[in-house]
């Protein structure tokens, strides 16, 4: 390795170093405020050392890793996103007494793993991206051991976690088998004269959807994710919701482009499946739901429906709309789960829909910004989701995909719905003023306010004035040859 | 910029008016006040001024770029229709604020942010030139006036406010759909991707992408109209929003989809309305009927104006797919007319529900002896809704009838018989609430000086449309010509009167004899080209 790789793996780099501190830290002296500043520091600084790198064309690590516009926009996306749900997470679990300071280690671990995730462009560092990813989620989710659910969700993620990177294991392998080679360009490159896919290498690589749908939560591979939204402490949540999907969509979309897989009716057909199954069951699963996790959950999935009908569009105007609708959902996600831990008390997290009833009464900023966010994930004007809505569609329409854009709007109606029940039920009278719960002073709650104003405000601006996000996005995209050379 | 500051005050007073409760409760109500009143101001002014620039059909306009990636200007213009229409919203706005002061007693200021932005909405949607922001405004009005709905309405608010916002955000979504698909489609025609109305008006389409385009903004409109079949989400909002909603919604929301007919669908699509025409205008007749039917047999007196409204919107959309001066002056006359005329019969069951708490018309009786002064203005109210001369109504469903007769003789046989249910329904009300004896009350007091300032007012419009429309018709007349370029352009004839539209009937049936002939010639020729 040279000089200018380490330059470039920085962001990586820093957050390896940041974890093996805050571990020596807390060998020494336990501290919660200690390990949380480390955590926001090098997040920060891992941040900050991606502006260097903003402006390169392309820089290849071989065989490993490209450090690429569209690379570093999302190792952004998510550094910020983790930052955000670190700053949530203080006042969240400075009220509970288990061990909080390894949480905060998992969490950049976990980052970590996805950063790798979105710039890895070999099957080793794919893999190790996402282990990196699972591993620390296997112990984050399960985090507060006395909670009555948070066993089950540990379980059930770390089961079907390994299963699914068993799946993928093996489709790699078949996929090496048949081409002999684990680099994503050898293998695009190899198949590059085939009109049909041989029936191996189809098998490997519909292996490796499985375990790419399995992290996205998509249909039929989304059991875990109401158990585990529900299960896992509120931060965590967001943190899966956003950090965990988002870094595994970022491959799935490199992957997807550098091979080309949108030549291959199969593929498409799969995953038009799996959009429509997605968009449906996340929907009408949702509407009966009385848990606001749950809901979120269910949501969730649809939303994943929604990108993939972007992502089916294979071209670059899809890339930016997936992009886009990533922030805006990660601008949501992030406060609606914001929102959630900043209303649990010590012994469960607020979820249940009676926690919310006449919230806006009680405490008008906290229900204002749920409702924006809310109404940002239902695609209504001057939020960011509906820019990211209406950036999708267009997409799909400019790609002609009428089933795919028809089923969308379908299920933004249906979508409507609970999302509107959840606001309703925030504006309820209360018939009798309820027991003001037991709060710790009000000074830690800072962060979180201050996150929550802050991801509120985002999200009005990139409703209003997209242009500017857009403008990045397509500027970023353009070093990304792939995706450029691909646009149909 | 006069245009944008439109919409911004609005906005900036709704905001202002949400915080400046934690002053004093009873701020929100002056700020709201002021900030429709500043409003109304400049656009009376406008109106006054805009007299001097008679040659071209817009008055005012506003550009600049939003999106510039996507083709999305924040586009704003001011022609006679969107005049009159924002003179109209500013004036039921006023009302709004002033019968909600001893109404809504709680959450004042969230009350006030809501209704003035749900006006700032409809501002832009009667504004706006760029077919994003409209779709942007069209939601941006829906949230706020779902929340009027659902949190000040009556006992069933929140089954109503459901069925409110799916229904129109269902239709919505449908619009979203053509408009994408009208901005692909001039796109990949001419390299140009741009949402900017005047753009667009000159797509070239073909039939089977018109038609399909079409259905999906009139799903939008048709909607919002509402035409029968998807009336079904409007009787339950009108009753149950508050008096001020309930005003908002019939003065205002309805017309957004009348407005939206003709500023849209009209122009964008001309082949394929003319195609849609008669099952459009069958529809408009079913309504008139049905509507007055349905009306007549309720006893909910809110239930009651919301239904006049479905059969007073058939005209509308009657007079719309007529395509000819005549009809389009007597829709945006109807528009107009409508939104005073039903706004003050909801504005009345207001008053009602005020003083003896219920909307039941049983429950009600015997009060033209008690309450003479209401009497008196509910009559007005009554007359102008059944269509009686000298009121708004009478001129717009007159105009309308005439302009539908050159269009389809039976159906405007048929819709005249609406005038006639229209009598029945509206003189029911006057028996019912005012005439016949009701159970006894000890105390029904008169109106108080600010019910005065709220209904003589609308009285006083009412009473100036019917008696002296050619203000009103002159402003509409160069948009409405706008509207009707596709399907007017080969017959100069029609373009020439100017003022002729009253004043000189003779004439202008002349002028419409062959303009009619000449259309019908050129629908021959539709059918003849090539498709």
């Amino acid at each position: 390795m040279s000089q200018t790789d380490f330059l470039y793996l920085m962001p990586l780099l820093i957050l390896t170093f940041a974890v093996l501190v805050s571990m020596l830290v807390i060998a020494a002296w336990r501290n919660h405020k200690i390990i949380y500043i480390i955590t926001l520091v090098s997040f920060i600084a891992a941040f900050g050392s991606l502006f260097q790198l903003r402006t390169t064309t392309a820089y290849v690590i071989e065989p490993m890793f490209v450090i690429d516009g569209f690379g570093v926009f999302y190792i952004g996306m998510i550094l910020l996103t983790s930052l955000l749900v670190s700053m949530l997470s203080y006042a969240y679990f400075e009220q509970r007494e288990e061990r909080k300071e390894e949480y905060y280690l998992l969490l950049v671990l976990a980052t970590l793993g996805a950063c790798v995730l979105v710039i890895s462009t070999h099957f080793a560092s794919l893999f190790l991206g996402l282990e990196i990813l699972s591993i620390s989620l296997y112990a984050l989710i399960p985090y507060l051991r006395t909670r009555p659910r948070s066993d089950e969700a540990g379980i059930k993620y770390l089961i079907l976690a390994a299963f699914s990177s068993a799946f993928m294991l093996f489709g790699m392998a078949l996929v090496y088998f048949s081409t002999g080679t684990m680099v994503f360009s050898g293998l695009a490159q190899s198949i590059t004269g085939m009109q049909e896919l041989p029936l191996l290498l189809l098998t490997g690589i519909g292996m490796m959807l499985i375990g790419v749908g399995f992290k996205l939560g998509i249909v039929p591979f989304h059991m875990w994710t109401p158990d585990v939204y529900q299960g896992a402490p509120a931060p965590v949540t967001a943190f899966i919701a956003t950090v965990s999907k988002g870094g595994v969509l970022g491959l799935l979309i490199r992957f997807f482009m550098e091979v080309d897989g949108f030549r291959y009716p199969v593929l498409v057909t799969i995953l038009t499946i799996v959009a429509i199954a997605s968009m449906f069951a996340g929907n009408l699963l949702a509407l009966m739901q009385k848990n606001v996790k749950r809901i979120l959950a269910y949501s969730s999935i649809s939303h994943l429906g929604y990108i993939l009908v972007a992502f089916m569009a294979g071209n670059q105007m899809g890339v930016e709309a997936v992009t886009f609708y990533l922030v805006a959902y990660f601008i949501t996600s992030v406060g609606a789960f914001g929102v959630v831990a900043m209303l649990s008390d010590k012994n469960s997290d607020a979820e249940l829909l009676d926690d919310y009833k006449g919230l806006l009464w009680r405490r008008p900023w906290t229900a204002a910004v749920f409702s924006a966010m809310l109404l940002s994930l239902a695609g209504i004007p001057l939020t960011a989701g509906f820019v990211g809505k209406f950036y999708i569609i267009a997409a799909g329409i400019n790609d002609q995909l009428w089933l795919l854009v028809a089923m969308l709007v379908l299920n933004s109606v249906i979508g409507l719905y609970y999302y509107i029940k959840i606001i309703a039920v925030m504006f309820q009278q209360p018939e009798i003023e309820p027991e003001p719960r037991a709060r710790l002073r009000p000074s830690i709650y800072v962060a979180s306010v201050g996150t929550l104003a802050v991801l509120g405000l985002l999200l009005v601006y990139v409703g209003v004035f997209p242009s500017g996000l857009v403008q990045l996005i397509q500027n970023v995209l353009v070093s990304v040859p792939e995706i450029v050379s691909n646009s149909r | 910029m006069i245009l944008v500051w439109l919409i911004v005050i609005l906005m900036a007073g709704g905001l202002l008016a949400w915080l400046s409760k934690k002053v004093n409760p009873e701020i929100p109500r002056w700020v709201a006040l002021g900030a429709v009143l500043l409003d109304l101001i400049l656009i009376v002014y406008l109106w006054i001024n805009s007299k001097t620039t008679a040659d071209s059909a817009w008055l005012l306009s506003y550009d600049v770029p939003w999106i510039p990636q996507w083709g999305v200007s924040f586009s704003l213009a001011l022609d006679g229709l969107s005049l009159l229409m924002l003179v109209l919203t500013f004036f039921l706005g006023l009302l709004a604020v002033l019968i909600s002061w001893k109404e809504i007693k709680n959450k004042v200021g969230f009350f006030h942010f809501n209704l003035l932005w749900v006006l700032a909405g409809i501002t832009g949607v009667f504004l706006t030139m760029d077919l994003f922001l409209f779709y942007f405004f069209w939601e941006v009005m829906l949230i706020p006036m779902y929340f009027l709905i659902g949190v000040w309405g009556h006992e069933n608010r929140t089954y109503a406010a459901y069925k409110f916002f799916l229904f129109t955000q269902a239709s919505g979504l449908l619009m979203l759909l053509a408009i994408l698909g009208l901005y692909f489609i001039h796109g990949s025609g001419t390299g140009n991707y741009t949402f900017n109305y005047f753009e667009l008006l000159n797509t070239p389409l073909a039939p089977d992408a018109a038609r399909l385009l079409m259905f999906g903004f009139l799903a939008a409109f048709l909607v919002k109209l509402p035409v029968v079949p998807f009336h079904s989400w409007l009787p339950d909002a009108h009753s149950q929003a508050p008096t001020a909603g309930s005003l908002i919604l019939a003065g205002l929301l309805l017309k957004t989809g009348a407005y939206g007919l003709l500023r849209f669908v009209l122009p964008l699509f001309p082949t394929a309305t003319v195609e849609f025409a008669p099952w459009a205008m069958l529809l408009g007749v079913i309504g008139i009927i049905y509507g007055a039917i349905v009306a007549y047999s309720q006893t909910d007196l809110k239930r009651l104006v919301a239904y006049t409204s479905v059969s007073h919107m058939g005209f509308v959309i009657l007079g719309v797919f007529a395509f000819n001066e005549w009809a389009l002056q007597g829709v945006v006359m109807q528009m107009i007319a409508h939104g005073l005329s039903t706004g003050a019969l909801f504005i009345l069951a207001g008053f009602l529900y005020e003083r003896i708490h219920t909307r039941d018309i049983t429950q009600m009786g015997g009060f033209w002896a008690k309450a003479p002064k209401m009497g008196v203005i509910a009559l007005v109210f009554v007359m102008a809704s059944l269509g009686l001369p000298g009121l708004g109504n009478f001129i717009a469903e007159f105009l309308t009838l005439v302009g539908s007769w050159q269009a389809d003789n039976w159906l405007t046989v048929f819709a005249t018989i609406g005038l006639v249910l229209a009598t029945a329904y509206s003189l029911r009300i006057m028996q019912k609430v005012f005439y016949e004896p009701g159970p006894q009350r000890e105390s029904f007091r008169d109106l108080s000086f600010r019910e005065m300032l709220i209904a003589v007012p609308l009285v006083l419009g009412l009473l100036f449309l019917g008696l002296y429309p050619q203000p009103v018709l002159d402003m509409a007349q160069p948009a409405i010509k706008e509207q009707l370029q596709a399907y007017t352009s080969p017959e100069p004839t029609i373009a020439e009167p100017k003022t002729a539209v009253v004043q000189q009937p003779k004439a202008t049936i002349n002028a419409n004899q062959i303009a009619l002939n000449q259309r019908a010639f050129s629908n021959l020729q539709i059918f003849k080209s090539p498709n």
